[in-house]
């Protein structure tokens, strides 16, 4: 992404979180779409809000359901996990907006990088799940 | 169950029901983590923190689900308004409360 990029996405996603505590705004711009495909939208918001509460729960499993791991192994998949969770929820609400100020406006939905990011960092931890769980029970 | 009038007309697609249904699985999922959040925080025996850690993490297990009862219960209009960002970012901020409940439990 160029520098100037960068910036512009910084600013969108200022106004953005701005639109999440003044509701008012967003009726501003454009025209109501059809109610079904805003509970479209509010669905998917919804499923990336679960895969959130999901990552966050691994986080907890892990420190649970792994004790004998080395303490530095457990925290660290622990709070990758529960990180991951945190971008998921901000990210989910940010993109439910997205969409909802691009369906006024009668523009294309916005495209993201985040499911295929997110799809690498998962099976990351998961390779680093099994080697650790092979390799460190002694630990 | 949401109560229908008769004379409203219903959308071929479910598509209330199916937001309503979404809602629900959200607070499930919730709910699991809630119970893990309290299993992780009274593991070493019940202690004052450990008892804090538990009840914040019901409290906002509460939260979600309060977010979601209210959200049900527009959706029951013929024509539902859209989610209110307010109420979406409520949701996320319950999310990311409970993670961050996890990060201190985890240390």
């Amino acid at each position: 992404m160029t520098g100037e990029g960068n910036v512009l996405g910084v600013r969108e996603f200022a106004r953005n979180v701005r639109l999440w505590f003044v509701p008012g705004e967003i009726r501003e711009e454009g025209g109501t779409p059809d109610y079904r495909f805003s509970l479209a939208n509010e669905r998917t918001f919804l499923a990336w809000l679960r895969t959130s509460l999901a990552l966050v729960g691994g986080g907890f499993a892990v420190d649970q359901f792994l004790p004998d791991l080395r303490w530095g192994w457990r925290v660290g998949l622990a709070l990758a996990l529960l990180a991951a969770g945190v971008l998921c929820a901000f990210r989910a609400v940010n993109h439910w907006v997205r969409c909802e100020r691009a369906m006024r406006r009668g523009e294309d939905l916005p495209v993201s990088r985040f499911p295929a990011l997110l799809g690498v960092v998962v099976a990351v931890v998961a390779i680093a799940m099994v080697v650790v769980v092979l390799l460190g029970w002694e630990g | 169950m949401t109560p229908r009038r008769p004379d409203v007309e219903r959308d071929p697609g479910l598509q209330p029901e199916r937001t309503r249904l979404a809602w629900r699985r959200t607070t499930l999922t919730g709910a699991v983590v809630a119970v893990l959040a309290g299993k992780s925080a009274l593991h070493g025996g019940p202690s004052a923190a450990g008892l804090a850690a538990a009840g914040l993490c019901a409290a906002l297990w509460l939260g979600l689900l309060g977010l979601a009862h209210r959200r049900i219960g527009t959706l029951a209009a013929a024509r539902p308004a859209v989610l209110s960002p307010r109420a979406a970012a409520a949701a996320v901020l319950c999310t990311v409360a409970l993670a961050v409940c996890g990060a201190v439990l985890v240390f």
